[in-house]
């Protein structure tokens, strides 16, 4: 049998590469890539193998979003959101009998989980919403309105973030799991953006009831804290990477092609080739770390709230998306026209479109005042194998 | 006699108004994080206490059990050092 990651790579040459074009200029859901993905079992892999995943960690997860986001940043990030929410589900509530029978059913079915954190009225703040969750005799009622809910209309499930009860202050949130049959979606915005275009993130009004155990028994602010900024974090930046990874492979072939035309010598520009290449091990680095540092601080309830971690996965964030563009655009300057063209095998406009979605996807800005805020608090510097 | 820890904790948070919540209606032991405390209003917490306590955290006590309550708080100080302090 081969492995999640080998797979992986194999739906990302064959089948997401392939028509990775055509997503991005229908903007279109990347259906058969996401197959392809089903069929070879890789939405599970995290749920336990005890309820019939793979029992897979982050760092493999991350692994295989890097090598989605080289072939098709779309299919990639889809991938990424949706382990994310089976990351919060699994860390948080697989000891609930309600999610655990979910788990099972996701791991069967290969089902495809999306998320409602955005809201109308609180922009990208997670950690603030409007709705809330109002019960009556053990069943809840919810109304969301969701700027963008990427893949909302092809997903199974839905995990919503509401305010515990209507009297509780904007902070105090749950994390609600909705099945398909939970809920309803009335689409309000389509999703004509510049990049990631296959995520298909419309905006809708979501309508949803259920019972009361489909809520995430502890805070969403730890759910948030422990797993949801952390997980988000790690997988964006490695499908990021794979996308500045392809950049680079294609300025190396373009490199490569002149060399061969002008027989040995390499052109004035390819300098930035290797400048390219520096930024990208610079980038690397970075997420590796923080994977290790995440796999370090995992089970810890203590050292996954602590300040300096907060810091240091909000810097992955913020770092990864602005190299991601850095070196694309380096890749572009190497390429020339070759590949600002959309129609060249070096063409690489939708690599810098796609890339350019990083820095917003929960704004840089926001998350530099937030680690401002923390770097306010904290005193000491931490050794260099720390 | 000094004021018990508890006491003045609660005077840093009202002082500061951190909470949505009002200070006086909450046990000792109950979730501040539930009443309105929130990450941001976390750090600002921090610094009022160290002020009204004149005491300095560690970055092992940064993390958010620490502030989830008053006694967690008084706790927390208790382990810095504060009996030193207020002696
Ligand atoms: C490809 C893609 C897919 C997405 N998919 C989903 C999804 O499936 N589900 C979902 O819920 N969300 C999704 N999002 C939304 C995302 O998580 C953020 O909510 C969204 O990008 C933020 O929207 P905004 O820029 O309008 O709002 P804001 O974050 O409010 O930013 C608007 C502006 O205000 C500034 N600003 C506002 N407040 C502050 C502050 N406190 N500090 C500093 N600056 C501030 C920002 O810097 C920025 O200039 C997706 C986003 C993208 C790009």
């Amino acid at each position: 049998m081969i492995s999640p990651l080998a797979a992986a790579r194999a739906v990302g040459v064959e089948i997401a590469a392939r028509h990775a074009d055509d997503v991005d200029a229908r903007a279109r859901f990347p259906m058969e890539a996401i197959t392809a993905l089903k069929d070879c079992r890789l939405l599970g892999i995290m749920v336990p193998e005890s309820d019939g995943g793979a029992g897979a960690g982050i760092a493999e997860v991350a692994s295989i979003c890097h090598a989605l986001g080289r072939s098709c940043a779309s299919t990639a990030m889809i991938y990424a959101m949706h382990q994310i929410q089976v990351a919060c589900i699994v860390h948080h509530a697989v000891k609930n009998p309600w999610h655990r029978t979910f788990m099972k059913r996701l791991a069967g079915d290969q089902l495809l989980l999306g998320s409602a954190t955005s809201e109308a009225g609180v922009g990208g703040d997670l950690r603030s919403s409007i709705c809330a969750i109002e019960e009556k005799d053990g069943r809840f009622s919810l109304t969301k309105q969701a700027p963008v809910i990427s893949y909302g209309a092809d997903c199974d499930g839905i995990l919503v973030t509401a305010r515990r009860t209507p009297q509780s202050p904007a902070s105090d949130q749950v994390i609600v799991v909705v099945p398909r049959e939970g809920y309803t979606l009335e689409q309000k915005s389509g999703w004509d953006a510049l990049g990631m275009r296959g995520t298909c993130s419309n905006g809708y009004r979501l309508d949803t009831t259920g019972g009361m155990e489909q809520v995430i028994p502890v805070p969403f602010a730890d759910v948030s804290a422990q797993t949801m900024l952390p997980v988000s974090h790690l997988v964006w930046s490695a499908l990021w990477l794979g996308i500045a990874t392809d950049a680079v492979t294609r300025a190396r072939a373009y490199v490569r092609s002149e060399a061969k035309r002008t027989h040995g010598s390499v052109s004035d520009g390819s300098w930035r080739l290797a400048e390219a290449a520096s930024l990208l091990q610079l980038m690397k680095s970075n997420v590796v770390a923080a994977l290790r540092q995440y796999e370090v601080a995992m089970g810890s309830e203590d050292r996954l709230t602590a300040l300096p971690f907060a810091v240091a996965m909000n810097n992955l964030k913020t770092g990864s998306s602005q190299l991601a563009v850095q070196v694309i655009h380096q890749a572009m300057l190497v390429c020339g026209l070759a590949g600002y063209r959309n129609d060249t095998a070096f063409s690489l406009g939708r690599h810098l479109r796609d890339a350019h979605s990083a820095a917003l996807m929960i704004n840089n800005d926001r998350i530099l005042a937030k680690t401002a805020q923390l770097l306010v608090a904290l005193r000491e510097d931490q050794g260099l194998l720390e | 006699m000094a004021q018990p820890v508890q006491a003045r904790v609660r005077a840093v948070l009202k002082q500061n108004a951190l909470l949505r919540a009002d200070i006086e209606g909450l046990a000792d032991d109950a979730d501040l994080y539930a009443a309105g405390l929130t990450s941001h209003a976390t750090v600002n917490l921090m610094l009022a206490l160290e002020e009204a306590f004149d005491i300095e955290f560690p970055d092992r006590l940064l993390r958010r059990r620490t502030f989830s309550s008053v006694n967690a708080i008084a706790q927390s100080l208790d382990e810095i050092g504060l009996h030193k302090v207020a002696a």
